[in-house]
C-alpha cells in the first residue's frame, strides 16, 4: 500500500514560506486560513531550524477519533480527508490535533466558526474528483491529476517532500547518510525516548531482509 | 487503533463509500500513480536523483471541457530565474505549475515565486492613467496622458534643455525594454537615465570589471554544486535568493563547507558551518585579515598569481603591514582565531567560492570592499575555476540585463561608454546619422555621463552653479522604480515639491504616488504599465543566462506594455520614426491596445550591436529553443547533452560571441582556461594596456585557454592584429569590408571575433587580472570608516575620502560630513543597517499588494539586541521610534532578538506607505494602495556615496531607538 506522507527536512528548510503560498494560491485559500505554515525554533540564535507543518495525515488520526459527526475518512493512499457537508464546526479536531492543522474561517464559539478547513494533501474531498463542487469546498485535487501536493512540489530547497512514504524515506535516508547526521531527528526512538546514553536504534528498514513499512514510526502502526 | 471508523473501504463513512464506489477514482489513485511511474519507478529513480525531486506524472485527464493553454515564463522577482508554467483558461491565469525541467530551479520556488499568479488578478494595480488634481488622483484617458506629459516634456526641453528631465528606468524591464529605453533617452538627447543597478551592484560592476574584465557573476548558482567551500559575506541568500540555496544546500550535503560573515545572524547563517559576526562596514579589514593568514601560511596559489595576476605583490606588502590580526580585531571585532579559521577553510577546501551582495556594495567604500573580495579569490586561484568564482548574486530578475544593455548614465548598451566612438557605433546600428544624434543633445553634454538615480534629489535641490549641467532637474519619470529604495527620503519629498512634473509609469502607483500627493496638489501623472506576464521578451539571470518569457495573459485593465509606451512617447516627442525604423510594429491585441515594436525585432537589433559582452549570439530563436528543451541541460554544468541544443550552455550565458549562426555555446564560467573559447572558455581581459611602469599586464607564457594557437598573453583583437598574425585572409570578402579599421567590439560583421576564435584565441585578448586598480581612488582597497561611524577613535586612523567637487555632475561630500558628525554616535549610538525579507522585494509595493504575501508579514519592524532593548526599557513587539541624524523618526515594532549583536539594529527596506508615524493611505489613488504599509527605512537614512559609482550608503548609518511614551 502506498501511504502518502509529508516530511520536512530541517537541514534544508530556510523558512521561505513558499509552501504556505503554494498552497494558498493552488486552492484559493482566503486570508486568515493557513493550511500550512512554517515553524521556527531557536529563532535568531545558532541552532535555528525551521520546519513546515500542516496536516500530517496521521496513521492514527486523533481528529478522526474525536469528531462527533464522523466527518473524517481516509483514502486508500492514507490521506485523511473530511466532509464539509457533515462538519459542524465544533473545533474538537482542532483541540485533538497535535499539529494545529484544522483551520476555521471565523473566530467564535461552537457553531460560529464555520466549516473546518485543512490540508487535503491536494486530494480534494468526497465530491467527484476534479468537480467544481470539490474545488469550491476543498480546492484542487492534484492527486487525481497524477500530481503531488503543490507545497512540496514548489519547495525552494526541496526540504518539504510529499508523496509515497517509502519513496520519501529513501530520499531522506540518502540525505541523512550523505550528511552523516540527522537520522536521529525522526522516528520512534526520538518520539518515545531511548535508553540513556545509547545511540538511536537502527531503523527496521536499514536492516537487510524484507522491507518494512516506512511510515516514520519504526514499523509500528 | 484509536479510530472509531472501520478499516474497510479506506475507512470511509457509508455515505462516502457510496460516493467513492460510484465515482471510482479514490481507489484508483494509487494504481494510477503506480502506472504513471511515480510510485513503482520512483524508488530506483530517487536514488540517482541528487535533489530528491519528485517528478510529476503526465496529466491523463481525458476530455477537458475548457480549452487550456500553458505558457512558459520566468518569475519576475529575483535574479535566480525560476521557470513557471502558467495555465490559462479562457484568457484567465488559473494555475501555476512548477517546471521541473528548468535546470536553474528544478521546479522550486520561494514564497514570491509561488505567488506570481496574483499578477493575473492585479487587484491593487493602477488600473487607468491618472492625474493629480487638487491633491486627489483623477482618471484620465491615454490620449490626454500622452499629450499632457509629452507637451510638458517638450516645453521643458525647449526652456531648460534635455538634461532637465530625469529618466529612471527599471531592472524589472526585459532586455528589449531596457535597451529601448536607453535608445529612447539617447534620441531624446540626454544621458540622464539610470536604474536599480546603481543602488544595487554598481560598485560590484565597476570593481569587478576593472579587476578582470566583465562586471558580472563569474560562475552560476548551479556551479555552486561543484564548490568545496562557500564564503557568503554581505549576502542573505536564504531570504534574497532562496532558490539558490537549493544548490548550496545540496553541495553542503556532499561535503562542501559553508561560511557566513554578516553583522546579523541571518537565516543563511543558520545553515552555515561557521558564522562570523563583524561590525557593519568593515569588510575590507576582515577580507584582508583573511588574506593576511593566507599569505602568512603560504596558502596562496603562487603559479596562478605569477601567470594571471598583476600587482599582488604590492597588495601583499600593504596587507602584511596594515592588517595584522590585532588591527583586524580592533576594526571588525572578530577574534583572530575566527579569521584564521575562515582563511584555512577557504584555502584547504578548493575550489572555494565567494558570494557577496548588498552587504558589500552599499557603502561609501563599496568599490574597495568588492575588490578586496576579488583579491582574496585571485590569491587562492579561484577565479576561472568551476566550483570557485566570485558568485555575485544580483537582485532583481533583470538587473543584470538592464546593467548590460539598459539605461545607464555613463554608457550605451553593452558597456560601450558615451565617447564619440561609441555614439558612432550606435548611430550605425540604429541607422541614423551621427550628426543627427549630436543635434539632439545640449552642447557638450553628449559625452558626459549623466546624473545617477541615487542623487537625483540633489539634481533638483543643489544650487545651479554647483551642478555640472545647464539646468537643474525639472521633471522626473519613474519608469518602474521605487522611490523608497533610495536613501535620504526626508530630502526626497522636498525635491518632489520642487519639480515641475513627476511621472510614474508602473503596474502599481508605487510609493512615489503617495509621497508626491502628500506634498503636492498637481503635476503628477500615473500611467499603468503592464507586468512581464502581459508581454514577452528576454531576461538575464544573475548567471548571465538569457531566458525567453512567453506572454501569459493580455494586458490587464487599461495597462500598456512598456515598449508600446516608449513608442508612443517617442512619436509624441518627435523621434518616433527614427527610433522605430528597424523594428516590426505589431498589435498583439488588435486595436484594444497601442501598437508596439515586437520584442523579437528589438532583440535582433540588440544582437547586432552588443559585441563587447557577447550579447550577439542569443537570437530569439535560440532562446526559445532552450526554453522548450530545458530538460536536456545538465544541472551541475548547465550544458545540453544531446537534443536540439547539444553542446550549448543553458540560456547562452553571455559572452556568447559571434553571430547566432556561429553557434557559440555561451560561457558558463568566466575566464576558465580549461575550455577552448569556442566551447565557452576564456581568460582575463586585456582592457588596461599591455604594460604598466615596465611591468607586463598580459598573461605570462603558457597561460592561455585550451587549444589556443597563441600560447602567451596578447592584446585585444582588431584589424591590425589580424593582419599581423596573417589571419586576415580567414575573413570572407564581406567580413573584410566590414572589419577594415574596426576592432572586435565594433566590427558589425562579427568576422574579427569569428576568426580569433577559430584560432582558439579570445577576441578580448589574454591578460592578467588587476589586484591593483590604479584608476580607482584607492588602487589597493583601503578600509575607511563610514561617514556616520560609531567609532570616533577609528575615524582618526581610517578617515574617509576628501570631498569631490564635480562627480557625476554633482559636488559630493566625504570628509566634511564625517568630520561634522565625528561624535554623533553619542546621540545616535546604534548602527542601523537594512536588508531584505523573503516575502517582499525591492521597494515592496508590488509584493505588499499581493494578499498571499502581505498576510505573511504585516508590519515593519526594527531588530534590536536584548541588551540595547533593556537599556532603553523597550519590550518585544511594542512600537518604538527609530531616529537618525537626519531628524527623521520612524514608528516601527521592536523585535528584540539576538539576531543582531549589541550596538547594531536592522530594518527591512521593503516598506513604504507610512511617513514618520502617519499612514499615507489617503494619498494613494483609490483602490490602488498596498495592503500592507509601513515606515520606509530610507526615509531616515543618511548621506553617503561610493567614491567610484555613487552607490548610496544604506548599510552602515547610525540611529537611536526610543520607547514610545504612551
Amino acid at each position: 500500500m502506498a501511504r502518502m506522507k509529508f516530511i520536512c527536512d530541517a537541514e534544508r528548510c530556510i523558512e521561505c514560506n513558499s509552501c504556505v503560498v503554494a498552497c494558498k494560491q493552488e486552492h484559493n485559500i482566503p486570508w486568515g486560513v493557513n493550511r500550512r505554515r512554517v515553524v521556527t525554533l531557536n529563532d535568531g540564535v545558532p541552532g535555528e531550524r525551521s520546519i513546515s507543518a500542516a496536516c500530517m495525515h496521521c496513521s492514527d488520526a486523533p481528529c478522526m477519533a474525536v469528531c462527533p459527526v464522523d466527518c473524517f475518512y481516509k483514502t486508500a493512499d492514507g490521506v485523511v480527508l473530511h466532509d464539509k457537508d457533515l462538519c459542524i464546526g465544533c473545533g474538537y479536531c482542532f483541540y485533538a490535533c497535535p499539529f494545529g492543522a484544522p483551520q476555521f474561517p471565523q473566530d467564535g464559539a461552537f457553531g460560529l466558526r464555520g466549516k473546518m478547513d485543512k490540508c487535503t494533501f491536494c486530494a480534494g474531498g468526497p465530491e467527484p474528483d476534479g468537480s467544481e463542487a470539490e474545488f469550491q469546498k476543498y480546492g484542487r485535487n492534484r492527486l487525481a491529476e497524477g500530481k503531488l501536493p503543490a507545497c512540496a512540489e514548489m519547495c525552494s530547497t526541496k526540504a518539504l517532500l510529499g508523496g509515497d512514504g517509502d519513496v520519501l524515506a529513501d530520499i531522506y535516508r540518502q540525505r541523512a547518510m550523505a550528511r552523516g547526521k540527522g537520522s536521529e531527528v525522526w522516528g520512534w526512538a526520538t518520539a518515545y525516548g531511548r535508553p540513556e546514553g545509547k545511540p538511536s536504534a537502527p531503523r527496521p528498514q536499514d536492516k537487510p531482509g524484507p522491507k518494512a513499512p516506512a511510515n516514520g514510526n519504526g514499523g509500528k502502526s | 487503533m484509536l479510530t472509531r471508523k472501520n478499516a474497510g473501504a479506506a475507512g470511509a463513512s457509508p455515505r462516502l463509500r457510496r460516493l467513492s464506489t460510484a465515482k471510482v477514482p479514490t481507489m484508483d489513485r494509487r494504481m494510477f500513480l503506480k502506472r504513471s511511474g511515480l510510485v513503482a519507478g520512483a524508488g530506483a529513480f530517487a536514488s540517482q536523483l541528487p535533489y530528491g525531486t519528485m517528478q510529476t506524472a503526465p496529466v491523463a485527464n481525458a476530455a477537458e471541457a475548457v480549452k487550456r493553454e500553458v505558457h512558459r515564463t520566468v518569475c519576475t522577482h529575483c535574479s535566480v530565474g525560476c521557470s513557471i508554467d502558467a495555465v490559462v483558461e479562457n484568457g484567465v491565469w488559473v494555475r501555476h505549475e512548477p517546471v521541473f525541467d528548468s535546470p536553474l530551479n528544478l521546479g522550486a520556488h520561494c514564497v514570491k515565486g509561488a505567488s506570481v499568479r496574483e499578477h493575473g488578478h492585479g487587484e491593487f494595480r493602477l488600473k487607468s492613467p491618472m492625474k493629480l488634481v487638487g491633491g486627489k488622483y483623477q482618471k484620465i484617458t491615454w490620449d490626454q496622458a500622452i499629450n499632457e506629459v509629452g507637451d510638458k516634456i517638450l516645453a521643458l526641453k525647449k526652456e531648460a534643455g534635455p538634461d532637465s528631465i530625469y529618466w529612471v528606468g527599471s531592472s524589472k524591464h526585459s532586455n528589449e525594454q531596457s535597451y529601448l529605453l536607453r535608445k529612447f533617452v539617447s534620441f531624446f538627447g540626454s544621458n540622464n537615465c539610470d536604474h536599480q543597478a546603481r543602488i544595487c551592484h554598481s560598485t560590484t560592476v565597476a570593481g569587478v570589471a576593472n579587476t578582470w574584465g566583465y562586471g558580472a557573476m563569474t560562475n552560476s548558482y548551479n556551479d555552486m554544486n561543484n564548490t568545496k567551500c562557500a564564503l557568503y559575506i554581505g549576502s542573505n541568500a536564504a531570504e534574497a535568493h532562496p532558490v539558490s540555496m537549493l544548490h548550496m544546500l545540496h553541495a553542503k550535503e556532499t561535503g562542501a563547507k559553508m561560511i557566513v560573515v554578516d553583522p546579523r545572524f541571518t537565516r543563511t547563517a543558520a545553515h552555515a558551518d561557521v558564522y562570523v559576526r563583524l561590525r557593519s562596514g568593515t569588510d575590507v579589514a576582515f577580507l584582508f585579515g583573511v588574506l593576511y593568514h593566507i599569505f602568512d601560511n603560504g596558502w596562496e596559489d603562487k603559479q596562478y598569481i605569477n601567470d594571471r595576476v598583476y600587482g599582488m605583490d604590492k597588495v601583499r606588502e600593504d596587507v602584511m603591514a596594515k592588517w595584522t590580526p590585532d588591527k583586524v580585531t580592533e576594526v571588525c571585532g572578530v577574534p583572530e582565531a575566527q579569521v584564521r579559521q575562515v582563511a584555512e577553510m577557504m584555502a584547504k577546501n578548493r575550489p572555494s567560492t565567494l558570494v557577496w551582495c548588498m552587504g558589500q556594495t552599499q557603502h561609501t567604500i563599496g568599490n574597495a570592499m568588492v575588490r578586496a573580495s576579488c583579491i582574496v579569490q585571485l590569491a587562492l586561484g579561484n577565479i576561472g575555476v568551476s566550483g570557485g568564482g566570485a558568485n555575485i548574486f544580483r537582485g532583481h530578475d533583470n538587473v543584470q540585463g538592464a546593467t548590460d544593455v539598459g539605461p545607464n548614465p555613463d554608457s550605451l548598451p553593452g558597456y560601450y561608454g558615451v565617447s564619440a566612438g561609441s555614439w558612432k557605433h550606435y548611430a550605425a546600428v540604429w541607422n541614423v546619422p551621427y550628426e543627427w544624434m549630436q543635434q539632439q543633445f545640449a552642447p557638450g553634454m553628449m559625452e558626459k555621463p549623466g546624473l545617477t538615480v541615487s542623487r537625483w534629489i540633489d539634481g533638483v535641490l543643489e544650487q545651479n552653479e554647483h551642478i555640472d549641467q545647464p539646468s537643474n532637474l525639472r521633471a522626473i519619470v519613474f519608469w518602474g522604480h521605487a522611490p523608497n529604495s533610495q536613501s535620504r527620503g526626508k530630502e526626497m519629498v522636498e525635491a518632489m515639491k520642487k519639480l515641475d512634473m513627476i511621472v510614474v509609469i508602473d503596474p502599481y502607483p508605487s510609493a512615489t504616488a503617495a509621497m508626491a500627493a502628500m506634498v503636492r496638489k498637481d503635476g503628477v501623472y500615473l500611467l499603468p504599465a503592464c507586468t512581464q506576464f502581459e508581454t514577452s521578451g528576454s531576461v538575464t539571470a544573475s548567471n548571465r543566462s538569457l531566458q525567453w518569457r512567453e506572454r501569459v495573459i493580455r494586458p490587464l485593465f487599461e495597462s500598456q506594455t512598456d515598449q508600446a509606451l516608449m513608442a508612443a512617447f517617442a512619436r509624441k516627442l518627435g523621434f518616433g520614426e527614427q527610433m522605430l525604423k528597424n523594428y516590426d510594429m505589431v498589435k498583439p491585441d488588435g486595436d484594444a491596445k497601442m501598437e508596439e515594436p515586437s520584442p523579437e525585432s528589438i532583440l535582433k537589433e540588440l544582437n547586432r550591436a552588443n559585441w563587447t559582452i557577447g550579447y550577439t549570439g542569443q537570437s530569439p530563436e535560440r532562446l526559445k529553443l532552450h526554453m522548450k528543451n530545458q530538460h536536456t541541460f545538465d544541472v551541475k554544468t548547465l550544458r545540453a547533452n544531446g537534443g536540439p541544443c547539444d553542446g550549448d550552455y543553458y540560456g547562452l550565458p553571455w559572452p556568447c560571441y559571434g553571430t547566432p549562426e556561429l553557434k557559440h555555446p555561451g560561457s558558463p564560467n568566466l575566464y576558465d582556461q580549461s575550455k577552448s573559447v569556442m566551447q565557452g572558455g576564456g581568460c582575463f581581459r586585456a582592457n588596461f594596456g599591455v604594460e604598466r611602469d615596465g611591468v607586463n599586464l598580459l598573461a605570462e607564457d603558457g597561460s592561455y585557454p585550451k587549444g589556443s594557437e597563441l600560447t602567451t598573453g596578447y592584446p585585444e583583437f582588431d584589424h591590425v592584429l589580424l593582419k599581423k598574425l596573417g589571419w586576415w585572409e580567414d575573413l570572407t570578402e564581406a567580413e573584410k569590408k566590414a572589419a577594415e579599421g574596426k576592432n572586435w567590439k565594433t566590427d558589425l560583421s562579427g568576422g574579427i571575433q569569428r576568426v580569433a576564435m577559430i584560432h582558439g584565441c579570445h577576441p578580448f585578448g589574454n591578460a592578467k587580472a588587476r589586484a591593483l586598480v590604479w584608476n580607482f581612488p584607492d588602487a589597493i582597497p583601503q578600509h575607511r570608516e563610514p561617514l556616520y561611524s560609531p567609532r570616533p577613535d577609528l575615524i582618526e586612523k581610517y578617515p574617509t575620502h576628501d570631498d569631490k567637487k564635480a562627480f557625476w555632475r554633482l559636488p559630493t561630500l566625504y570628509k566634511s560630513v564625517q568630520e561634522k558628525n565625528k561624535n554623533i554616535s553619542q546621540q545616535f549610538p546604534l548602527v542601523l543597517t537594512s536588508g531584505r525579507l523573503v516575502e517582499y522585494e525591492g521597494g515592496g509595493e508590488e509584493t505588499r499588494s499581493n494578499p498571499w504575501l502581505a498576510e505573511l508579514k504585516q508590519e515593519c519592524f526594527v531588530e534590536i539586541n536584548p541588551k540595547d532593548a533593556n537599556d532603553r526599557g523597550v519590550r518585544h513587539d511594542e512600537y518604538v521610534w527609530v531616529t537618525t541624524p537626519t531628524g527623521a523618526q520612524l514608528k516601527v515594532k521592536a523585535q528584540v532578538t539576538d539576531r543582531v549583536g549589541a550596538g547594531t539594529t536592522f530594518m527591512p527596506f521593503h516598506f513604504s506607505g507610512w511617513w514618520m508615524g502617519k499612514d499615507m493611505l489617503e494619498y494613494y489613488p483609490e483602490g490602488a494602495h498596498p495592503i500592507v504599509r509601513g515606515e520606509a527605512v530610507n526615509t531616515a537614512t543618511t548621506y553617503g556615496y561610493d567614491s567610484v559609482t555613487m552607490m548610496q550608503e544604506t548599510k552602515t548609518t547610525l540611529c537611536q531607538i526610543e520607547k514610545m511614551s504612551a
